[in-house]
């Protein structure tokens, strides 16, 4: 008789996939500056850890919190006692602020219309479990993040098709691919619950344009039933142009609401405090929605994983000082921006070009011109490469299911400044080492001068930032 | 693409359905208490929430304990240098010294007769989050799990709503106290088999929730045999575990199997949390203990959706792994659960209202059958809206407990201070003597040597007693919201 469930012993969690092997592998041998120079470099965690000096300088400056105070007084006991699900209205309510400001304030958000859930996992995970019934499918543009095949599917039995995006078009969503998936679904027999996206796009670390968004609802009004999330999780992190819109702003802006109004009940936002104050630690998710029965529904739900009220009380205090919330979003961005033409440059001087990206904690990276052949295959060879020879842990694109292999996602947030420039030194060393392999397998199969002219102009390319282009020619 | 002719369903069966149960009847007493809450100045008159069960008699043991232990917090000077580490730490395992001093807690509130291995210790959101996660790891849709009756109600939202377990209740009466038989066991598992209902396991609350009573040793010992030989689950949440005040002394199941041979460990899982035993719901730390690896390392997975903030692990571990402060506070809060036990079911005797004998719990299990108007569910729901509207308490009706005789009443007496708890007895004794037309007895002054529980400031125009809000109430009292 079988023992366990079927949840337990079959592997819709995903952690079978590439995405935690590497993890594993960085766990057992982690880069560490003084007691392990030759370890992993793990830059496969998108975390943000530009700017705990910042936090750290507020709760200096705020002792009264630290100590569960408030005027002097002990707030203790009604921390420990309050488990209202409706959440901590004063958290609630700075919240709802932060998440206008880091829109510009183009868009404000009610706090009666926001569910607190532990971490945008559970907030994705119960908002599949209010609009979907099991054997149910959304559409997710590829490449997406791996952790959505547990967060969506395991444990709701809600199934997820791919609309398949291409480097042809640096991966945007079209009408073609959009019809594509829902055929997909239809045969096999899946309904079609809506689209989910993730804007800014995390593996892409680009943000969504307006006229994919117009498209997303355009598609969803077709049918009274479909819905559309949009996982705004990495909304603070953007740092250049274009700059960030949020669906929410879309809906704003779209001129056929007056007979459209009820679509404002199919559109909702995750959020979360992981990624933009780089807090992943204290579990603070959210979703957002207009649809008064989902956030009924999915505040009974949210039981299962209510926020700390202890941390619900320490983020209320931090979120309603609107002066360090402003300050902390605008150098946020630049330490970010920073960051990330340092890796786009590392990346650069050893011959490899990323995805013009302006946000994220991550780029998204085009190594097919390592790749021995192109497939998957070669793509896992390559990864294990990196992870094991060169030691970084990067992820490969076949673990956000990307349909082109080749790509892979580079984080650049989670580590100190020295540690990248030695990340980015190892990888020049690796492209260097394989390119130099590569001239001299190639020159056992074609004459010299060819040879010579094909690899020079190979090697150009490699450095060419029109890379992409390029490869079209191949 | 057209419309569709599918029909419209915009959200999913589970979030349209009542099986989360919030629409029972049961929270109608809420309603009540919501509307008109009783504070000492301000409604005397109003509803004393005695439906909650919630340990609120030792917080200033906690508050001294924070006071001189600056640096568990990483917001304060002295723990700020941890601040960045404990953000970023968002690891399923959770926080080694966090385990490591739960698994010794859960020892020393087991007297030390258990040892528990940190690396089975699974984190999830509370209890509810707790009891969730196993019967996603445990049972398919459409399973079941039996439960002894009378059962804490909000197991239909945990065990049933997105899991889709069935529970199959096992009746126990109040002839032999609401013991669980192994009769009773064979009984409903033999009915649920020719019903065509997969069993895959049992689940207990031990001590009781709602009898305050721990199971004795012969019975767990005798529940174990039961699963071994039907090779289903055993799930005991043992929630209440440091609330037992008086002999007999709490049995874990932990303990039951250590000397038991031929029990198939696979089958064995404990559910825990900290919001009984030391009062603190607000933190979410529920603990699933499974001696099955595989359950382990599923339910690890699973913890994702509900992992206890890092900054409350943090704070949690120096807690717990204060070994004096630790054994000072199950002492002391034994003895003054024990004391308000004793005083307040001395205070019901007065008026020849008995409870079922207990020694744990925040809680007593009330008879009233003797003032139902009829021995049916209709005569207690009817006792229970008197209670309400005209004595103004809130209590819980036993039916909400699926209790399978009429004329019980769960009545909670941990959350409030000696005073509330004297109004409320006075309340019921006026009620009592109005019904059964006798005299309310002469009562003692009771003298003031039972320490206050709480600062006679709780009563401050700007800090109100907190109280945990009924999932139905729109505006909550806590000044936590009045901050806003």
């Amino acid at each position: 008789m079988r023992l366990l469930s079927t949840k337990a012993t079959c592997d819709t969690h995903g952690q079978g996939s590439s995405y935690f092997i590497g993890w594993e592998a960085y766990e057992k041998n982690p880069y560490d500056e003084v007691h392990n120079p030759k370890g992993i470099i793990q830059m496969g965690l998108a975390e943000n850890q530009l700017s705990f000096d910042l936090l750290e300088s507020w709760l200096e400056k705020n002792p009264d919190v630290s100590g569960f105070k408030r005027d002097g007084k002990s707030m203790f006991r009604e921390l420990a006692l309050f488990q209202d699900y409706h959440g901590l209205p004063s958290f609630k309510k700075a919240l709802a602020d932060f998440m206008s400001d880091i829109r510009g304030n183009k868009v404000t958000f009610d706090p009666n219309h926001m569910v607190l859930t532990a971490g945008s996992t559970s907030a994705n995970e119960t908002l599949m479990f209010c609009l979907a019934e099991e054997g149910d499918a959304f559409l997710l543009p590829t490449p997406y993040y791996p952790g959505f095949d547990r967060d969506l599917k395991w444990r709701t039995g809600v199934e997820i098709v791919p609309i398949q995006c291409t480097s042809s078009n640096n991966f945007q969503i079209t009408e073609p691919a959009l019809q594509q998936a829902y055929q997909d679904a239809c045969k096999r027999n899946l309904r079609v619950k809506g689209v989910l996206v993730t804007n800014p796009s995390n593996p892409l670390g680009t943000t969504m344009s307006r006229s994919e968004m117009n498209l997303l609802v355009d598609f969803i009004k077709s049918q009274n039933d479909m819905h559309l999330i949009s996982d705004e999780i990495y909304s603070g992190t953007v740092f250049s142009s274009p700059g960030f819109v949020s669906v929410m702003e879309v809906l704003k802006e779209r001129n056929d609401l007056k007979d459209g109004d009820e679509i404002w009940n199919r559109v909702h936002v995750i959020y979360s405090l992981s990624k933009d104050l780089g807090l992943p630690g204290f579990r603070v998710g959210v979703i957002y929605s207009e649809n008064d029965t989902v956030v009924a529904a999915a505040t009974k739900m949210s039981s299962f994983g209510l926020v700390s009220s202890q941390t619900q009380y320490l983020l209320s205090a931090m979120l309603e000082d609107k002066k360090f919330t402003k300050n902390y979003i605008v150098e946020n961005q630049k330490r970010l921006k920073r960051r990330q033409r340092m890796l786009v440059s590392g990346l650069k001087k050893a011959g490899i070009s990323c995805l013009e990206s302006n946000a994220g904690l991550f780029c998204w990276v085009d190594m097919r011109h390592l790749l021995h052949s192109n497939t998957f295959d070669a793509e896992i060879e390559l990864w294990k490469n990196i992870v094991y020879k060169v030691g970084l842990n990067i992820s490969p694109g076949s673990s956000c299911h990307c349909s082109e292999p080749g790509w892979f996602r580079l984080c650049f947030a989670n580590m100190s400044e020295e540690t990248l420039n030695l990340a980015m030194k190892r990888l020049k060393g690796f492209v260097v080492e394989s390119t130099s392999t590569t001239q001299s397998h190639r020159s056992a199969l074609f004459n010299a001068s060819s040879k010579r002219n094909s690899l020079t102009k190979w090697v150009f390319r490699l450095s060419s930032r029109d890379h992409h282009r390029d490869q079209e020619e191949r | 693409m057209g419309l569709s002719h599918r029909g419209l369903q915009l959200l999913s069966n589970i979030a349209t359905n009542d099986k989360h149960g919030e629409n029972s009847p049961y929270f109608d007493g809420w309603k009540a208490y919501d509307t008109n809450p009783f504070h000492p100045t301000n409604n005397p008159e109003g509803v004393i929430q005695m439906g909650l069960a919630e340990n609120q008699l030792c917080p200033d043991l906690i508050e001294e304990w924070i006071r001189n232990n600056p640096e568990a917090s990483i917001c304060t000077a002295e723990g700020v240098n941890w601040f960045r580490y404990i953000a970023n730490f968002q690891d399923y395992h959770g926080l080694p010294e966090f385990r490591n001093a739960v698994a010794n807690y859960m020892s020393k509130t087991r007297g030390g007769k258990v040892k528990f291995d940190p690396d089975r210790i699974l984190m999830s959101g509370g209890a509810t989050g707790a009891n969730e996660l196993i019967m996603f790891c445990l049972a398919n849709p459409g399973e079941a799990f039996l439960v002894p009756s009378p059962f804490y109600p909000a197991f239909i939202r945990d065990l049933c709503w997105r899991p889709r377990v069935q529970l199959v209740p096992v009746e126990c009466h109040s002839s032999n106290n609401f013991m669980i038989t192994r009769e009773a066991l064979e009984d409903a598992y033999k009915k649920a088999k020719e019903d065509n209902i997969n069993i895959k396991g049992l689940i207990l609350t031990n001590p009781s929730n709602p009898l305050g009573s721990t199971v004795d040793r012969e019975t767990l010992r005798s529940i174990v045999s039961f699963i071994n030989e039907k090779n289903i689950h055993l799930v005991c949440d043992e929630i209440y575990a440091a609330t037992v005040f008086r002999a007999p002394c709490f049995v874990s199941v932990s303990e039951v199997i250590q000397d038991m041979e031929h029990c198939n460990l696979n089958l064995i899982h404990i559910v825990y949390s900290l919001s009984k035993d030391m009062g603190l719901p607000g933190f979410r730390v529920g603990i699933i203990y499974s001696y099955n690896d595989e359950v382990v390392s599923c339910g690890r997975k699973m913890s994702s959706f509900g992992l206890v903030s890092s900054q409350t692990q943090y704070f949690l571990a120096a807690l717990l792994s204060d070994d004096k402060f630790v054994d000072k506070y199950l002492g002391e809060s034994a003895r003054r659960l024990e004391q308000r036990h004793s005083h307040f079911t001395k205070g019901l005797e007065k008026v020849n209202i008995t409870c079922l004998p207990s020694n744990a719990g925040l809680f007593c299990w009330m008879n009233l059958r003797g003032l139902l108007k009829e021995q049916t569910f209709e005569g207690e729901m009817m006792l229970w809206r008197v209670i309400i509207n005209e004595v103004k308490l809130n209590v819980s009706p036993g039916s909400s407990f699926n209790c399978s005789e009429p004329g019980w009443f769960r009545v909670c007496f941990a959350n409030m201070d000696d005073q509330t708890v004297d109004i409320a007895l006075k309340r019921i004794r006026a009620f009592v003597g109005k019904e059964t037309g006798s005299k309310p007895v002469e009562h003692k002054r009771w003298k003031s040597n039972l320490r206050l529980s709480f600062s006679s400031r709780r009563f401050e125009e700007n800090v109100m007693s907190p109280h945990m809000m009924s999932p139905h109430s729109p505006m909550p009292r806590s000044p936590l919201v009045k901050a806003t």
